[in-house]
């Protein structure tokens, strides 16, 4: 007899789960990296998500938010894990982060065989963009050769004949040196990828440019490298005399680490902290009011995730069971994104503006980016050709 | 050519670097017979205090030494408190231990300036170049790392082989039982020499903040070649990882340079640049493996025990 009670309140629980589940909160997962060297950019990223859930009054539908960070320790296969938890045992609704395309591509196929909603705010591997794409997915960044591509365009306009170019010896490394081959009209005089990520002395390196002499120098060297690189580029009495163009080398985490040696140092990104949308201003100054520093793209990429989501959410009125309703409701991109409009390819990423972007100093003496020029309209991926959705 | 002396002085320089941090390494590891992983983390802790001297006093010099001098106490304090307990036990005992230590030390970092690193500034009469030679600018600051370490090479070289201490040293590095049975305070000396062993990694590491970023886990990358420089030089020789020292930087630094235009000739450019990098980085270990086959107690053994 108490066995069978036991038994019937235990099946009444069960029961009783998913009806509470029905009132329930939106839940997101979100992976990215909360600790060592490059904490920062998680850090960043998650302090603009917790400000755009707090612009949205942390509901969204009318229903409460629950966000649960996972720390991916900027390695695959702990990334992998923190996102086959968030999906098991966490039963998370979206999930969305991920700054490392190495890390984003080993967690890839646990949340497509869940069919979790999944909103990439960095990461921008192309063959999640290409062959990989899928339903679930969709990016609120880029794939990663077109911020490569359009500083390739700029390097044109700029009259740079001949170029020499530096990066760093992994997937991500010849993803951002390709790009920027596949624009540039110009001829390329060298190419160096150093060892990475522990080669941090580029002395040989820098050498071997000042041998060559070219018209100008790529580089992409993401978080602390580039701050190491714009650092031996000036000991070397090399600003200055060969201009430097970069990717992904100069944001306002870096920035104030790099000082006046950023000055002067093109780049290019699809987002920049001056963009002239309500959206932007809104975020823009709240950030800077609650953090007393300059937002990040990472962050304004993060923003626009919580924002897209909540279109999602606010389009089937909280039923987060309804995913064909969602997706199609995100596809319209219909929330305002501080980058300004923009639309999605079939591959379910962005076709949108590029700007070229330089330090300069604000009112305050602080360091901070500013537009220079749109350097191209409406870009779409050249991955979005092999993404099999139409 | 020009191009081969600039790569030459780079390695040079490299080389020299590395030198500090073996040298430490190498009297720990040949006279106290103690493996410390945990070399690498003085080498950090000697950037993070030089960062935050010259944060405060605004002048790097004056920090460089500062940091020097602090890290010399934290080395002295942490053979008291820690290293002390390892002496005797068997090697496994030392690599837990000193692995332990390189936790606790990135945490403590992490716990003190947070994870973000620093920036050194240089002062300006430093962060110039100059011509070594006609149409070759170099930095002054690679410069002066190569006249300090220089320095600090022939001020060992005197501490060694002209003092009292440095008799003991040596003596230490050939017998040390005999060297504790003559009535040697052997603690006394084992304390100052892993503060010795623990400033120069640290001043290895001050002098890289302002090239490099100060931040967390530095020194255990520049840790693994510091353990091939002792082992092709040679475990308990300054001599010995001075000259290897030099010989791993060069190898390194002209390696890089270099072998893309070798690989070049035998290869189609695109694939000669893709293995250049891996290769590059290998040749310091086929070095250290040739060295271990032929003589496999290092090019010049502290003395045969």
């Amino acid at each position: 007899m108490r066995k069978a009670l036991l038994v019937a309140s235990a099946a009444l629980l069960l029961a009783a789960g998913p009806a509470m589940a029905q009132q329930k909160t939106i839940k997101i997962g979100f992976v990215s990296t909360f600790s060592g060297p490059t904490a920062v950019i998680g850090n960043d990223m998650r302090n603009s998500f917790e400000l755009a859930l707090d612009h949205l009054g942390r509901k969204m539908g009318g229903l409460p938010v629950e966000v649960i960070y996972e720390d991916d320790q900027q390695k695959p296969e702990v990334g992998k894990q923190k996102t086959e938890k968030l999906i098991q045992s966490d039963k998370v609704d979206f999930i969305t982060g991920f700054i490392w395309s190495n890390v984003l591509l080993s967690s890839l196929k646990p949340i497509v065989d869940s069919k979790t909603m999944f909103v990439i705010a960095n990461a921008g591997a192309s063959q999640v963009a290409g062959q990989l794409c899928s339903p679930y997915v969709l990016s609120v960044s880029w794939e990663n050769d077109q911020t490569p591509a359009a500083i390739g365009l700029y390097m044109n306009k700029k009259g740079a004949k001949t170029a020499f170019l530096i990066g760093p010896n992994y997937a991500a490394g010849k993803d951002m040196l390709n790009g920027m081959r596949s624009t540039f009209q110009g001829k390329i005089v060298g190419e160096e990828y150093t060892k990475w990520p522990d080669q941090l002395d580029f002395s040989a390196e820098l050498s071997k440019v000042r041998a060559a002499n070219p018209d100008a120098v790529y580089v992409f060297y993401p978080g602390a490298a580039g701050v190491q690189f714009l650092n031996q580029y000036a000991q070397a009495g090399l600003k200055g005399k060969i201009p430097l163009y970069t990717a992904f080398t100069i944001d306002s985490l870096s920035l104030p680490r790099q000082g006046d040696l950023a000055l002067g140092v093109p780049g290019a990104q699809e987002w920049v902290n001056d963009l002239p949308n309500e959206a932007n201003k809104k975020f823009v100054s709240d950030f800077k009011a609650k953090h007393k520093a300059y937002p990040s793209f990472y962050g304004a990429q993060a923003y626009d995730a919580a924002n897209l989501i909540n279109s999602a959410v606010v389009a089937v009125k909280g039923d987060v069971s309804q995913k064909d309703a969602m997706r199609a409701e995100m596809k319209k991109a219909s929330y305002a994104s501080v980058r300004g409009p923009y639309k999605y390819g079939n591959n379910q990423f962005p076709i949108q503006n590029f700007y070229i972007q330089e330090a300069v100093k604000d009112a305050d003496g602080i360091l901070t980016l500013k537009t220079v020029e749109t350097i191209v309209k409406d870009d779409q991926d050249k991955s979005a050709a092999k993404c099999p959705m139409k | 050519m020009l191009l081969f002396l600039e790569q030459c002085l780079n390695g040079l320089q490299f080389g020299l670097l590395l030198f500090l941090l073996a040298a430490g390494l190498t009297l720990i590891f040949g006279i106290m017979d103690l493996v410390n992983l945990a070399h690498g983390s003085f080498y950090m802790i000697g950037a993070y205090f030089a960062a935050t001297f010259t944060l405060l006093t605004g002048d790097f010099v004056l920090s460089a030494a500062l940091a020097f001098a602090a890290t010399l106490l934290v080395g002295m304090a942490v053979e008291v408190i820690a290293i002390r307990r390892l002496y005797g036990r068997n090697h496994l005992d030392h690599v837990l231990g000193t692995f332990g230590l390189i936790l606790f030390f990135n945490e403590l970092v992490r716990l003190i300036w947070g994870p973000a690193g620093m920036n050194v500034p240089l002062p300006a009469w430093l962060n110039t170049h100059f011509q070594v030679l006609p149409g070759v600018d170099y930095p002054t600051y690679r410069i002066a790392i190569i006249v300090v370490t220089l320095l600090v090479a022939l001020l060992m070289y005197v501490l060694v082989m002209r003092t009292r201490i440095g008799m003991l040293i040596r003596a230490g590095a050939s017998n040390r039982e005999m060297v504790s049975a003559l009535g040697v305070n052997i603690n006394l000396l084992y304390t100052l020499l892993f503060g010795l062993g623990a400033a120069l990694a640290g001043l290895a590491g001050l002098m890289q903040a302002p090239i490099l970023t100060v931040q967390i886990g530095m020194g255990e990358n520049i840790l693994i070649l510091a353990f091939v420089v002792i082992i092709i030089g040679g475990i308990g020789s300054i001599r010995g990882a001075f000259i290897s020292a030099i010989l791993v930087g060069l190898i390194d630094t002209v390696g890089r340079g270099f072998l893309p235009d070798v690989l070049a000739l035998l290869l189609d450019p695109r694939s000669a640049s893709a293995i250049s990098p891996a290769m590059s980085s290998m040749l310091i270990y086929l070095l250290m493996a040739l060295v271990l086959v032929v003589r496999p107690e290092g090019l010049f053994p502290a003395s045969s025990r």
